[in-house]
């Protein structure tokens, strides 16, 4: 191999990993500098200090420490029942031959195509009749509802053989005992996967939420954070802050997931 | 009843009793209202309580109001060079890492992942801060490279710049999310034709036409229609970045003109009509996609 093609490349890969991660680096050292130096310096911190952190541990509006629990408090119960939910369907479409499965299946990819914004009135609506606005129950009835969550967890159930599901049967295993010790462990890369997504999704989104979750105590991060910069557009040290408070737990619960995310977001695409 | 009949019983019942949870929850909170916004839609609201009857009122005003055409132009004007900017590099990224040699993959493909991870508000907040002019990151380094007249550049206040920083910013945030699913695609490419057709004397541009091109179609065809989906559904960047539309409207989407003209505004009625135009465009824009990508694939 000529050295040539090897420096561009690695060239090249040094621009794209730079672009990438310096503004994140300085969004992470910005939090750092004291108030008034937000821009007296870029990407270090001589004089690191964390009165920003301070400045928004202080903040009674918007509540940041409050929604940063709420948000979590949320993100990790759709997450539980998302994930319980939506394998055990998806275990169901993937290996069970039943009554309606082709219509539940056509119905399921034809929602892929319309965008959930045409849900947003009348989805309201129902959840104003069923007096679950402002409500967290609000926010988590719907979960089992996840026709994407289903999608993948059935593409990854297709693979399992049924050999593994007949013994299982014979040693006198029942059919969500089978789910549960059979199926589930083979299914940990779209497991992680799907855990990472769900988080993220349920974590940074704004629209939904900040609909439903009227009263203060309720907000989510991306509420408060948005609060934040209407109320302090000038207070730059502790925007960054609260930008680097919403986005640090995504970050660490992708180093452990990271193995998983990658192997289960391709595995399918790639195969379907 | 004895054991065995039991065991039987639970064989049969299994499948229905495991997507009974799915199928309840998604008739009432997904089916339902899908079905209830289009007749909404042709109804004037205010608030859940009160209706009015309009016919295709809803979609006649939506199609003459000059806010809605504008937002439409923003969107697609957004998905295009979204799609322009992200695919070719995003792809090109994921060639560069498959090349067999490259050490430390795993490292580069983090780094460039990571902006990813941000979510859009985030992102929106990071870089209403880093693209002010004078003292903004960017506008720093731009000079420091560029020269110094781009220290004063305007980018979320002049009109004119708007596009370009909602289209870069995307770009700068899902480019490393795109590369993961063509790293993956690659990968299904037989390196046995590659060989083989530099044996034959095809040159790189060549191979990439027969060889790789074919291969990894139907995740290209995946890719770009997730990535237009995706870029016409866009409302929290610009809505963090620049606090609404901008200067000029020029950050409006079709999903913040939803909100704005109708959820903020309790008519439920007319956010449904919008909400079922935007489908209609999506459904038809897909549909050509896949399509141009079928013929694609078939004439190469």
């Amino acid at each position: 191999m000529k050295i040539i093609p090897k420096l561009v490349t690695y060239f090249l890969l040094t621009i794209a990993a730079f672009s990438a991660l310096v503004p994140m680096w300085e969004l992470f050292t910005s939090t750092l500098r004291p108030s008034d130096q937000v821009f007296g310096e870029y990407l270090r911190a001589s004089h690191p200090t964390l009165q920003n952190y301070k400045d928004l541990w202080e903040l009674q509006n918007p509540n940041y420490i409050r929604s940063l629990f709420n948000s979590l408090f949320l993100a990790c119960a759709g997450v539980i029942f998302q994930l319980f939910f939506c394998s055990l369907a998806g275990f169901a479409l993937a290996k069970y031959e039943f009554k309606g499965k082709k219509v539940l299946m056509g119905i399921q990819l034809l929602t892929v195509f319309i965008p959930g914004a045409v849900t947003l009135g009348p989805g309201y609506q129902l959840m104003y009749q069923l007096g679950l606005v402002d409500t967290y129950l609000g926010m988590l009835i719907g979960s089992a509802g996840n026709v994407f969550g289903i999608f993948l967890f059935r593409q990854a159930m297709l693979g399992v053989p049924d050999e593994l599901m007949n013994a299982a049967r014979i040693d006198g295993c029942s059919e969500f005992g089978i789910y549960w010790n059979v199926i589930l462990p083979i299914v940990r890369p779209m497991t992680g996967a799907f855990c990472l997504l769900t988080f993220m999704g349920s974590w940074n989104s704004l629209l939904w939420p900040s609909m439903m979750l009227q009263s203060q105590h309720h907000h989510t991060l991306p509420i408060a954070l948005a609060n934040l910069v209407g109320l302090y557009s000038n207070k730059y040290g502790m925007l960054m802050a609260g930008t680097f408070v919403m986005v640090l737990p995504v970050i660490v619960l992708f180093l452990v997931l990271q193995k998983e995310f990658i192997s289960g977001l391709t595995s399918g695409a790639v195969k379907g | 009843m004895n054991n065995s009949d039991f065991f039987k019983k639970q064989q049969k019942l299994a499948p229905y009793l495991f997507v009974l949870p799915f199928v309840v929850t998604f008739c009432i909170f997904s089916a339902y209202p899908y079905v209830k916004s289009l007749s909404y839609s042709l109804y004037a609201t205010s608030g859940p309580k009160d209706s009015k009857f309009v016919g295709l009122g809803n979609y006649q005003f939506l199609l003459s109001d000059t806010d809605f055409g504008k937002a439409v132009l923003n969107t697609a004007i957004f998905a295009f060079f979204s799609v322009l900017i992200q695919l070719p590099l995003s792809l090109g990224l994921a060639m560069l890492l498959s090349q067999k040699w490259v050490k430390a993959v795993r490292v580069w493909r983090l780094a460039v992942f990571a902006p990813n991870l941000m979510g859009q508000v985030a992102v929106g907040v990071l870089f209403g801060v880093l693209l002010q002019p004078k003292f903004g990151l960017v506008n720093i380094g731009l000079a420091k490279v560029l020269g110094n007249q781009w220290l004063d550049q305007k980018w979320l206040a002049d009109p004119q710049n708007v596009m370009p920083a909602l289209v870069l910013v995307t770009a700068w945030m899902s480019i490393g999310y795109n590369m993961i699913y063509f790293l993956a695609a690659l990968q299904n490419v037989d390196q046995e034709l590659i060989e083989a057709a530099m044996v034959d004397g095809a040159n790189g541009w060549q191979r990439f036409r027969a060889v790789t091109l074919p291969a990894i179609a139907p995740v290209m065809a995946f890719v770009l229609v997730t990535m237009t989906v995706g870029s016409f559904q866009l409302y929290e960047l610009p809505r963090l970045l620049l606090g609404g539309g901008g200067p000029d409207n020029r950050g409006l989407t079709i999903i913040m003109y939803l909100f704005n003209n109708g959820l903020l505004s309790g008519d439920l009625g007319y956010a449904s009509a919008v909400g079922w135009t935007l489908a209609v465009m999506l459904a038809a824009i897909s549909a050509v996609q896949i399509w141009f990508s079928g013929a694609a694939n078939r004439e190469a």
